[in-house]
């Protein structure tokens, strides 16, 4: 898939095509340009490193939404293996915004779910740009308690702008679906590894994230409010979403600094989309390394630190 | 500019009626005095209409006199993303703090109902609209499960806008908390009550909100988990008729109950006799 530039990589690509620019040229006119190529090299190497480096926060929201980012289905066929999708939450029906099933990360048989954006239109009507409905909720949780009842472990992969507010998932009580699996998830007794690996959309990406480790990619954001819902209410307009970005700290690093989230797993130089296979292994480390050390836990000693994890949250004076 | 202009019928000085006085029924227009107004509950004396209830005020009405033993009552919200938009989240705070004499958006404690033991958390709107934060969800979390701990169900009356902005993913982690510690308090099979009061909306509604043993909700009580103007926005559809709204709710069967106000007490009681077994 062709990658589609954001507008703070322009710098990156200009340099890009006066490289390829020289290369053609020297090679039709038979010029020796080494030098002058190893120049400007060098000045993409620095102006790549200038860029991706220091990202702001709205730059990191900007390549957590890129369309060529790996999605759920992506880590769940390659970071995962032996894949065996199962659909349906024997009550409405399917949501193919959150697909799910049993795969295979490491050593460890799990079942794994995720939020599924599409990359063109076709799919995302499909996947209905990732906003799961109450069924997919439910659909995660029968999933989590088929892992309980035959001892496997439960991943979940985060990427959403939101639950979807739409007439059918009101109708069908999304809310009561995210706090059924809020309540469910504290006392799962197997094993749960969440990782946010684009979108954290609020209450739609905590539904599945009630887990003994969280984890974050390096270029995902999690929120309470997407930035441009936090920009309208609070500067009174969206063109201020960047310092909406700013204020909400919803990077990895902001939320590893705040003590709410247990590891930001780095990322390719310019986003995992820039190296998929690189992005895919991160991930598959990461989790594996997090199920290795969560499956020596006794299970009261699991449920009791995720407990104490959940409950330490909050700031407040005065008691 | 049109040439003929529409002549004026009124005069440009609207008939000003002294404020805090009296109030309008949204529903039907009635003018109430305050005092009236408070003396019924907050409810319209002429078409029910059920007026948002500051929580003092609901504490009183459902709770036998005297027994309210109010929880963490000095406990106060701080600005921990320091956070700056239009006015700092410090300033609103103190502005709130002073307009409803509350410290923050939760009432919470031991008290009794009809010489029934229980915990009771009634959360008020008035209070930058109810938003859940840090304080919110600690309040709530250290009364479930001190409750847990003395075996007491709980009755938990919500409205809210739904997370605290200000806050940020903190308080996002608010709803994981509330409902972790009802995890524990169910598990100890005891009874948890949530009523629904207009309006309860968001995180609030997408975490300790729906989950009672028994969801009671206000007639006429919006609850649900987006605003209808981002789902119209979202979805260029119609919405059904009384969409949102408690009955709704019943209809599609998140709701056992409408209750009125001012059979609320008497419910919850007898609710609670049938579902709490003091040994």
């Amino acid at each position: 898939m062709k990658l589609q530039p954001l507008e703070f990589e322009k710098p990156v690509l200009d340099l890009e095509a006066k490289l390829a620019d020289l290369r053609s040229s020297s090679a039709a006119n038979d010029i020796n340009i080494e030098a002058e190529a190893a120049k400007l090299e060098e000045k993409l190497e620095k102006t790549r490193h200038e860029i991706y480096t220091k990202l702001t926060p709205w730059q990191r929201v900007q390549i957590a939404r890129h369309p060529a980012r790996p999605f759920a289905l992506d880590y769940m066929q390659l970071s995962f293996t032996d894949f065996v999708e199962l659909h349906g939450d024997r009550l409405f029906g399917d949501d193919s915004a959150m697909p799910g099933g049993l795969a295979t990360i490491g050593k460890h048989k799990c079942t794994v779910i995720g939020h599924q954006k599409g990359r063109d239109t076709k799919e995302n009507l499909k996947r209905n740009f990732g906003s799961a409905h109450p069924e997919g909720y439910r659909k995660a949780l029968r999933l989590m308690r088929m892992g309980e009842k035959f001892g496997l472990p439960f991943v979940s992969l985060i990427d959403t702008p939101g639950a979807y507010p739409g007439v059918g998932a009101e109708e069908r009580h999304i809310s009561e679906a995210i706090a059924l699996n809020l309540r469910e998830m504290m006392a799962l007794k197997t094993p749960t590894v969440a990782v946010v690996i684009g979108e954290g959309g609020s209450g739609g990406a905590l539904g599945i994230g009630v887990a003994d480790r969280v984890l974050m990619l390096e270029n995902s954001y999690y929120s309470v409010i997407s930035p441009e819902g936090c920009a309208a209410i609070l500067w009174k307009h969206r063109k201020h979403a960047p310092e909406a970005a700013e204020a909400l700290k919803l990077t990895g690093q902001d939320l590893l600094g705040l003590g709410l989230i247990d590891e930001v797993i780095s990322e390719p130089l310019g986003g995992a989309h820039q190296d998929q296979t690189a992005a895919v292994l991160n991930l598959r480390l990461a989790v594996t390394k997090h199920l290795d050390e969560l499956s020596e836990q006794p299970l009261e000693q699991l449920l009791e630190t995720r407990y104490a994890k959940f409950r330490k949250f909050g700031e407040f004076a005065g008691a | 500019m049109s040439i003929f202009s529409r002549p004026s019928f009124y005069s440009d000085k609207k008939r000003e009626l002294p404020t805090g006085l009296w109030q309008k029924c949204p529903a039907c227009s009635e003018l109430i005095h305050n005092l009236e107004l408070q003396q019924n509950f907050r409810v319209c004396p002429r078409c029910d209409h059920h007026f948002v209830q500051p929580a003092t005020e609901r504490v009183e009405m459902l709770v036998d006199a005297e027994t309210f033993e109010e929880h963490d009552a000095n406990m106060v919200s701080v600005d921990t993303l320091k956070f700056t938009g239009q006015a700092s989240y410090t300033e609103r705070l103190r502005s709130y703090q002073k307009k409803t004499g509350l410290k923050d958006a939760v009432l919470t404690g031991f008290c009794q109902i009809q010489g029934l033991k229980l915990g009771l958390a009634v959360m008020d709107f008035n209070f930058i609209a109810a938003t859940m934060g840090s304080v919110v969800g600690e309040k709530l979390t250290r009364l479930i499960e001190r409750s847990t701990q003395e075996r007491l169900p709980v009755v938990i009356v919500s409205a809210s806008g739904g997370a605290r902005m200000y806050e940020g993913a903190i308080s996002l982690m608010q709803m994981a908390k509330t409902c972790g510690a009802l995890s524990r308090h169910s598990a100890k099979r005891l009874p948890y009550i949530s009523v629904m009061t207009h309006p309860t909306t968001g995180g609030v509604s997408a975490s300790f909100a729906t989950v009672g043993d028994v969801n009671l909700a206000e007639p006429r009580a919006m609850v649900g988990f987006a605003g209808p103007r981002v789902i119209r926005e979202t979805t260029h559809q119609d919405l059904p008729a009384g969409f949102q709204t408690a009955e709704f709710l019943r209809d599609h069967g998140l709701v056992d109950q409408i209750v009125h106000r001012k059979q609320m007490r008497e419910t919850l009681h007898r609710l609670l006799s049938y579902l709490h077994n003091i040994q």
